[in-house]
């Protein structure tokens, strides 16, 4: 039994009177590729952004290797509107912003890809080092920080190597291919050294060939980087094929979970994903 | 590589010390009153806070409009804290001469006029920096209104001497002055541009999104850039302060602001050789190249030249902006910056465009 990284209890997120994630509970052990996947709209992206940090949950809470780090409970105009079953069950309130999460080893990808578009490759991956760091903002400028400068670029430098996006770094990042712009998000990502990583939807928009290196690239780079890597993903193949446990969401909700043998054969699965067969 | 950047700093070096002993010289053939000075005087003084204002805007894409009421801040503290006591009775005499009796030496108070203008952004930044675009815009332009009519306050008169002109601090007389203090601010400047700090300024600018998942606490920066422009700011309001040898609130009004907007606009935003060279650009417009349109009596041979009157110079100025702004849609410089080494690669790229045009005539 391996030690669990991510847990997530009753997770509830309502806007207003929607309810996009619905008391939802899921954990990842390390070293697992665990998939989220679901419906558009079924709240994927937002359960992603809850354990980030960009919202604060409605209720429920987040533990990130035994620690708490997020938790919450409706309040104010919430406490009217939500109509959660473990309303009352948790009563601390802990909302750290994006980057202390990111500072604690959790790091992402946006399913639109958000790469800092002025700079080039070199330079994306080089500031995702800077939370890092051990300089201030006067030994940093005054060039009193040049071994760590120094360890950063090597750093950068070494990743790009590993990634194979080393003989482009010069290039700005829009000018890159679709394909290498996700790879250089998640080298991004894996710059500010992660022990778990959030993907989402890291095979949108590519074609089959790319679906397939990208496939090979996100089971090698949890090896090379000891990572557990969390993934929300549309392609069928692709979560089948890497995922070692799948969760599956519909309309905020948890339907299925297991294997990817297990969901595939779930009835619940089909019907949400074909619509149910009125004839039946 | 790391040869040619050292050959490039050096040559960069060899420049700029160039364009000083050249000032230096032009300072002691040419008579003192040449406009030439009053251009590279306040040229200067404009340069380092539009530098301040396009590590802002430009670098980490704060929309600020506040830059007037941070120079006040540092002229009216280089002011007030230079003033030579036995002075004080005749500058503060409707107020008993003040309630300041001691006075620093020039270079703290330079110093001090940036501190106080940085803890004043460092206070206003607190909740002023979580509103985005235009909304801070307009809230940091608000703040340096009621500053500049809370120096006029006459209640405060034993600080500021209310709505009456501080006089009699030390001024300088040398150009090289504010050029050389500018030249280090801005040399400091772009150190932080190009650190680690700068890298993150950009990227919160490119996407603050994403720079906050990538661990860059959002309101830090923010509030660091706040803060470092600021004091730029305080420090070339005591430049100015120093250059008109007076200082009073009502020159603070948020024209100047635009003056400096216009600046960093026309120079590039996120580009500081272009404020440097726009801010030469406009004083030199402003001041002294277009002066001939304002004189009524112009005439070329036996005629008379139409149009020519006072303020004339103002509409043809207007017109040359709005040219640049039309033809230079990104500002003369763009994002790019002023190199040596920049202008080596281009000489080497016309090199091998050159040879290449020998071999197809070949």
């Amino acid at each position: 039994m391996s030690r669990t990284v991510l847990e997530m209890n009753d997770v509830t997120m309502q806007f207003g009177g929607v309810v996009a994630v619905d008391s939802f509970s899921m954990h990842v052990d390390e070293g697992e590729i665990v998939s989220l996947i679901g419906p558009n709209g079924a709240g994927k992206t937002t359960a992603f952004n809850v354990i980030t940090g960009v919202y604060p949950p409605t209720n429920g809470n987040v533990f990130f290797n035994g620690e708490k780090i997020i938790e919450n409970h409706p309040r104010g105009k919430m406490k009217k509107l939500y109509a959660g079953k473990d309303n009352g069950k948790y009563t601390g309130h802990l909302e750290p912003t994006p980057d202390m999460i990111t500072k604690l080893g959790i790091a992402r990808t946006f399913q639109n890809i958000r790469l800092w578009k002025s700079q080039t490759v070199f330079d994306n991956v080089l500031i995702a080092k800077h939370l890092r760091r051990t300089s201030n903002v006067f030994s940093a400028t005054f060039r009193l920080n040049m071994a760590e400068e120094k360890r950063q670029r090597e750093e950068t430098a070494e990743l790009l190597n590993i990634l194979g996006l080393y003989d482009v770094r010069n290039n700005n990042c829009t000018s890159l291919p679709y394909g290498l712009q996700r790879r250089l998000e998640i080298a991004r990502a894996l710059a500010t050294k992660p022990s778990l990583l959030l993907l989402d939807e890291p095979a949108a928009g590519m074609n089959p060939q790319e679906t397939i290196d990208l496939t090979n690239f996100v089971g090698k780079i949890r090896d090379d980087f000891k990572l557990t890597v969390c993934m929300i993903e549309h392609h069928m193949d692709l979560v089948m094929n890497i995922s070692d446990r799948i969760y599956v969401l519909n309309f905020g909700a948890l339907i299925s979970k297991g294997t990817p043998a297990q969901v595939q054969a779930d009835p619940v699965v089909i019907s949400a994903y074909l619509g149910e067969d009125e004839n039946a | 590589m790391e040869k040619e950047k050292k050959k490039d700093l050096i040559i960069s070096l060899a420049v700029i010390a160039a364009v000083y002993a050249i000032v230096a010289v032009l300072e002691a053939v040419l008579p003192r009153t040449s406009m030439l000075f009053t251009v590279l005087k306040k040229g200067s003084i404009y340069a380092l806070v539009a530098v301040s204002m396009n590590l802002l805007n430009g670098f980490t894409g704060l929309f600020s409009l506040g830059q007037a009421g941070f120079m006040l801040l540092g002229a009216y503290t280089y002011a007030i804290f230079t003033i030579p006591v036995e002075q004080r009775a005749a500058v503060y005499q409707y107020f008993d001469g003040g309630i300041i009796q001691f006075s620093l030496p020039v270079f703290l108070g330079i110093i001090l006029a940036g501190v106080v203008a940085a803890f004043f952004a460092y206070l206003i930044g607190l909740p002023v920096l979580k509103l985005k675009s235009d909304y801070l815009a307009i809230a940091t332009l608000g703040f340096a209104e009621i500053i500049r009519a809370l120096f006029q306050w006459d209640k405060l008169g034993g600080l500021t001497n209310g709505s009456n002109l501080l006089r009699r601090f030390p001024v300088f007389k040398s150009t090289l002055f504010p050029m050389t203090v500018a030249g280090i601010c801005i040399a400091i400047i772009v150190m932080l541009i190009n650190s680690t700090y700068g890298r993150a300024f950009k990227a919160i600018r490119d996407d603050d999104v994403a720079a906050e998942a990538m661990g860059i606490n959002l309101a830090h920066h923010k509030r660091l850039a706040f803060t470092i422009s600021s004091f730029f700011a305080g420090i070339s309001g005591a430049l100015l302060a120093m250059f008109q040898t007076t200082v009073q609130a009502a020159q603070f009004k948020s024209a100047m602001t635009y003056e400096i907007l216009l600046i960093v606009v026309i120079g590039g935003i996120g580009s500081v050789s272009g404020s440097v060279i726009s801010s030469f650009l406009f004083i030199a417009c402003s001041e002294w190249w277009l002066r001939f349109l304002d004189n009524a009596d112009t005439y070329i041979g036996s005629f008379h030249v139409p149009l020519l009157r006072p303020g004339f110079r103002k509409v043809v100025f207007s017109i040359v902006i709005m040219a640049i702004v039309l033809l230079y849609q990104r500002g003369i410089m763009g994002d790019k910056e002023f190199s040596i080494s920049g202008i080596r690669k281009k000489i080497a790229a016309r090199k091998a465009a050159k040879a290449k045009k020998k071999e197809g005539t070949k």
